[in-house]
């Protein structure tokens, strides 16, 4: 039962190895825990996630495996008074949405069809459109869509037991994959400092021990002194105009707090694809533009280029002259890039739009070949690893 | 013998799980968590309520792994052969133990805490693999391998400020502690100032909850300021109604310098509602 679960939290991609299940297995041996569902579940959470940002997938996948064997919709049933969740029911939807109930027929009737229901369910469900759950569209469950549902065992509820540890999804921020909001910035801010700074090594002074010790009258005296390091130096090009815009302040933001960490940083804008000219000014891009050929001369092959983009744009922006869709450019799109590229090995492209969505603009395939497949979406994770790369 | 908190530490039910299985079963517990929660703090109480030495490892950032096993101390043996000190025929002389020798020597299980393990190089955590394993070492000077006579409870502190690799996170156990909740925070104060009144307690929460609150806070005041906070607090004779008028209002409370340790959000408190949230 339990190697299901634990294949169940790999596919989840939780990273958990076969080690530290055993681990559990030894622990659970040892009687550490037993006969409580919470304590084991802080266990199992101390033995095989090894970082916060899994939480919340190992909470789900905790949720959903062992859910069904807990409780049933009878139990539920028999626990939930029904004021109460005539309460609930007022306090969580506006007036708006109580009309819209109407739509069922009433907040009685919506009870109504409730208690059916509970009564023809066996088991918790997830996902779907009828039965109670979680995730789904039915009107009964939780973290659903549904604007004439119920929410059912989430915060605040007086029934304890409905209410578990890892149903709250406490650690939902802290997961690594979403978008960068206000709390992961700071710890995006922390992977690009790495880029910078990679351990304080020392070395030998020997001017400095040479004088120490001659000062020592002849006995040695070591000096070291921190090795030096050159902070890394950065060329980055933005995307601005129409979608881009929120993600190009974020960025810029984020890329300017972590300034102090670069030795340089120089700033670029182009539109959908960068072409003969970009700009560094975006109120002045008519006329103060830069020739990217200037750019290339001016700044050397040590800079790390950073490309952040959606690239969602029609192919012919890419590949065909006399594409864009501002002006006639002499040579496509593709041209320039791989000329960037040419010039600056460690490249990556930063997007915005969550890794899923890619396969929805061919556009997007394109760019990302034309990078060698060194695109990576603006998560945590997907910026952890173009640094990774970039720091090679 | 269990840890169940002692009368200066709450520790929370899962906190107690992680270190009695930590302890059970010998793996070191990896603690991380916000700045201020009392993850430092952990190895001491341990050490306080089981009655067991401490041994404190504080890394930084030209810490070397070797130096918790030992150092050889060439430069002194140099000198010394320099001034003729017939010490310097055996080597074991200038071995110097570190941290996690004196914790395998120490006659009972003693508790050893690895302070801010991500402070140190990327490959530090690497180089202590075997020796977490194992609790073992070999030291090539003398030819011997030092061997723990009991399994150190080990305690190891991190910050987020690197990754850890992965093979010594398989390692340990993990734990993260969270910011305490509310009830939770009236028991941490409760230990720590005996006989404080209720009404301010109750108060100076309000007023401290609310600064957390604030959107855009560079950095959230943790349970040590709170703590800090409370003891000014307490020495100022600030009566409890002052506090009131600031939960309300958003104002800056009273003595702020020991809740905000930065002048950005200082001045998120005195600029007007619309500029909140937008500070980066």
């Amino acid at each position: 039962m339990l190697l299901d679960f634990f294949m169940s939290l790999k596919k989840a991609k939780v990273p958990v190895t076969l080690n530290e299940f055993l681990t559990l297995l030894e622990a659970l041996e040892k009687r550490l825990v037993f006969g409580s569902a919470e304590e084991f579940y802080y266990l199992a959470r101390l033995c095989l996630v090894k970082d916060e940002t899994n939480f919340d997938k190992f909470d789900r996948v905790f949720m959903e495996y062992f859910a069904g064997l807990e409780y049933s919709g009878e139990e539920l049933l028999a626990g939930i008074p029904e004021e109460w969740l005539k309460k609930q029911t007022e306090r969580l939807l506006s007036e708006e949405e109580k009309r819209q109930i109407k739509a069922l027929g009433g907040l009685d009737k919506l009870l109504e069809t409730l208690k059916e229901r509970l009564k023809e369910q066996k088991e918790r469900h997830q996902g779907g459109s009828k039965w109670l759950g979680t995730g789904g569209t039915s009107p009964f469950g939780a973290y659903g869509y549904n604007p004439e549902g119920i929410r059912l065992g989430q915060a605040q509820s007086r029934h304890r037991r409905a209410v578990k540890v890892w149903d709250k999804r406490e650690f939902r921020d802290l997961d690594g994959s979403v978008e960068l909001g206000t709390r992961n910035l700071k710890l995006a801010l922390r992977r690009l400092r790495h880029f910078a700074r990679e351990g304080a090594k020392q070395e030998l002074d020997l001017s400095g021990t040479i004088r120490a010790t001659a000062n020592n009258a002849g006995y040695l005296d070591l000096k070291m002194v921190p090795e030096r390091h050159n902070s890394v130096k950065v060329l980055l090009f933005l995307d601005v105009g129409g979608s881009m815009d929120p993600h190009v302040e974020l960025c810029e933001q984020l890329f300017s707090a972590a300034r102090g960490e670069f030795k340089h940083l120089e700033y670029f804008y182009f539109h959908n694809c960068v072409y003969e000219g970009v700009w560094r000014d975006n109120r002045r891009r008519f006329n103060a533009r830069v020739p990217t050929h200037e750019v290339i001369r001016q700044f050397g092959p040590d800079y790390k280029l950073i490309l952040v983009g959606d690239a969602a744009m029609s192919p012919y922006e890419i590949m065909w002259a006399g594409g864009s869709v501002e002006h006639h450019n002499a040579e496509a799109g593709a041209v320039w890039l791989r000329r960037l590229l040419d010039q600056y090995p460690q490249a990556v492209w930063l997007n915005p739009q969550p890794g899923e969505e890619w396969c929805y603009a061919s556009s997007v395939a394109t760019v990302n070949q034309l990078m060698g497949s060194r695109m990576y979406p603006l998560t945590n994770e997907g910026l952890a690893q173009a640094i990774r790369l970039l720091s090679r | 013998m269990k840890f169940t908190g002692t009368d200066s530490y709450i520790a929370t039910d899962d906190l107690m799980l992680a270190v009695n299985s930590a302890m059970l079963l010998g793996r070191p517990l990896l603690v991380k968590g916000e700045p201020g929660t009392g993850k430092t703090m952990l190895a001491e109480e341990v050490a306080r309520a089981l009655g067991r030495d401490l041994f404190q490892w504080h890394v930084k950032s030209t810490t070397k792994a070797q130096q918790g096993l030992y150092e050889y101390d060439a430069v002194s043996r140099l000198r010394d052969s320099q001034l003729g000190d017939p010490r310097v025929h055996d080597i074991a002389n200038y071995i110097v133990k570190g941290k996690l020798w004196e914790a395998f020597e120490s006659d009972h299980q003693a508790v050893l805490l690895i302070d801010e393990v991500d402070k140190a190089d990327i490959e530090f955590p690497n180089d202590l693999l075997r020796e977490l394993d194992r609790m073992e070492f070999y030291v090539y000077e003398t030819r011997q391998t030092v061997k723990a006579r009991h399994r150190p409870i080990i305690i190891i502190t991190s910050n987020n400020e690197k990754e850890l690799p992965d093979a010594f996170l398989r390692r340990c156990f993990f734990h993260y502690i969270r910011f305490p909740e509310k009830s939770t925070l009236e028991q941490i104060v409760n230990v720590h100032y005996p006989g404080i009144a209720e009404n301010l307690v109750k108060e100076a929460l309000e007023v401290f909850l609310g600064v957390r609150e604030v959107p855009g806070l560079k950095k959230k005041p943790s349970t040590s300021e709170l703590l800090d906070w409370l003891k000014i607090l307490l020495a100022e004779r600030i009566p409890p109604e002052s506090l009131r008028s600031t939960a309300k209002e958003r104002a800056l409370p009273p003595l702020h310098g020991a809740l905000l340790k930065n002048e950005q959000d200082v001045q998120l408190f005195e600029l007007p509602i619309r500029r909140r949230g937008a500070g980066f």
